[in-house]
């Protein structure tokens, strides 16, 4: 009998750190397309970082900082009553920021894309910066927040190294899919590997097809 | 009236270069900005609709302090009254023709002034397309046509012709003006095409590399004495033959052929005046 629990944890983690990233990425993004300050290259260069750093790393230095026996893991542990080692709430924030880059680059790209006279003539037709990135500029870059938000719900889905180090391997709350299927090759249970490897193949690839095939239809009646 | 007195060090290609212009301009008047690309024109419009900052200087609209820098007084863009219409028109792609001109409306705005903008620039047919189906000239009535929905003091023209062709080109022209007369605007247009100021511009300030060299009427500006004649045309000289002595100027669209006396003076994009004194008639047959 197949346990289809780390799946429901593996989507729920997705879920969670896609939305949570969404609303910190846009002005975050926003920020670093618009911004001249000196800090952008430090700021940007902090935002890839995942993307070049073994998750293995960030792992570590998440364990050392949330753990209870450091400053960072005392305070929330004292303020907050929660403890982000081991649990489902640490590997929400691992995978926020270990997915960072995924949610950021697109809308940045996109935001940084689009002519800077069109926030200039919203502006000039009297509406505030808040309404003309909400009504004009993130309509307007719609494919963007589609690849941003898919790239991300995928890259969650595939963590491994992070979620390990972070969150161990416990049934019913950390032990999400990629994990699983890890722990079934290494019991020989090849037939359990195999069923999650194969959902996992085929989620993923329905979710990037869906974007690649939404994104080229939008291009398309664009040039209508 | 408008006035304003803005310095601005500029960072350009060639270097720092100093902006630094002066001007005062009477109610319902159309100004003409004409310069060399680099010349500084797109940003004096930027710095009086707020969107960009001066270094130093002082604007007044009708009584209004915008700017005032030595006081501290700097109007947000939005509070500003001022319309823009935007070189490459910044039309709202998410939005249809309408759309981007009711998003133009105010708080408590009626919004009756949309419909008859769209019928002022003919923009009925278009109503519910979106930006990327349109021409460059029905891009060019809508923005138009948005930046007057707010029904601003003061409206800024950014080249806003200089992609079409000359046919659209006269047609536009007659809708701003019509525009401004209707709206008792005061209009300041950034062009560098001659035809196109002397047909609209009542007064033109000349910008070269940030200060304002001359201005006056076209004529003024434009011919340092000022040929007499019956009718003149104005044109850019679009071939010089040595040998026939023939100087080709294109006058909207016609090529009319000049005998001249010396051809060096002349060359290929020099903007003339073709000019006659007297007309000869012959009775058609």
């Amino acid at each position: 009998m197949t346990d289809y629990q780390p799946f429901l944890i593996t989507f729920r983690l997705a879920l969670i750190t896609t939305a949570i990233l969404f609303i910190v990425a846009i002005p975050l993004a926003y920020w670093l397309a618009h911004s001249r300050s000196k800090f952008k290259s430090v700021i940007e260069t902090l935002v890839s970082m995942p993307l070049v750093l073994p998750p293995s790393v960030l792992g570590f230095y998440f364990l050392i900082a949330f753990g209870p026996s450091h400053g960072l893991g005392q305070f929330i542990e004292h303020y907050f009553n929660t403890r982000l080692v081991f649990s489902f709430g640490g590997l929400v924030v691992a995978s926020v920021i270990y997915s960072l880059p995924f949610m950021v680059h697109p809308i940045q790209a996109g935001l940084a894309g689009l002519s800077p006279n069109l926030k200039d003539a919203s502006l000039s037709l009297g509406k505030s910066k808040t309404d003309t990135l909400l009504k004009v500029l993130l309509p307007s870059i719609k494919p963007s927040l589609l690849t941003g938000l898919v790239l991300t719900f995928a890259h969650t889905v595939g963590e491994f190294g992070v979620v390990l180090m972070i969150g161990g391997n416990i049934p019913g709350q950390t032990r999400v899919a990629s994990i699983a299927i890890y722990d079934e090759v290494e019991a020989m249970n090849y037939h359990s590997a195999n069923i999650y490897a194969g959902i996992l193949f085929a989620v993923t690839f329905i979710i990037l097809l869906t974007v690649y095939f939404v994104n080229h239809r939008y291009a398309i009646t664009k040039n209508l | 009236m408008i006035s304003f007195s803005i310095s601005k060090v500029l960072h350009t290609v060639q270097g720092k270069a100093l902006l630094d212009v002066m001007c005062d301009i009477q109610p319902g008047e159309l100004v003409g900005l004409y310069g060399a690309s680099g010349a500084g024109k797109t940003t004096i419009l930027r710095m009086l609709a707020g969107l960009l900052l001066p270094d130093n200087g002082r604007i007044s609209v009708g009584g209004d302090t915008w700017l005032d820098t030595t006081a501290g007084t700097n109007v947000a863009p939005q509070k500003r009254s001022a319309g823009f219409v935007f070189q490459d028109y910044a039309l709202f792609p998410n939005m249809t023709v309408k759309g981007n001109l009711a998003y133009a409306l105010q708080k408590g705005q009626p919004p009756a002034i949309v419909d008859e903008l769209m019928d002022i620039m003919e923009l009925r047919q278009l109503s519910g397309r979106y930006p990327e189906t349109l021409s460059g000239g029905q891009k060019q009535r809508v923005a138009l046509a948005r930046a007057l929905v707010r029904q601003p003091k003061l409206l800024l023209l950014d080249e806003p012709l200089s992609a079409l062709d000359n046919e659209l080109r006269y047609r536009l022209q007659g809708h701003i003006l019509q525009a401004h007369k209707r709206y008792g605007l005061t209009t300041i247009l950034v062009s560098h095409d001659v035809p196109e100021l002397f047909r609209m511009a009542g007064r033109i300030l000349v910008l070269e590399q940030g200060k304002i060299v001359k201005h006056g009427t076209p004529p003024e500006v434009f011919f340092n004495e000022l040929a007499g004649g019956a009718f003149q045309l104005v044109g850019d000289v679009v071939d010089v033959n040595t040998e026939s002595k023939l100087v080709a100027v294109l006058v909207y669209g016609n090529v009319v052929k000049v005998k001249v006396a010396e051809t060096e003076q002349y060359k290929q994009g020099d903007k003339v005046l073709v000019y006659s004194d007297t007309f000869a008639i012959k009775k058609m047959a």
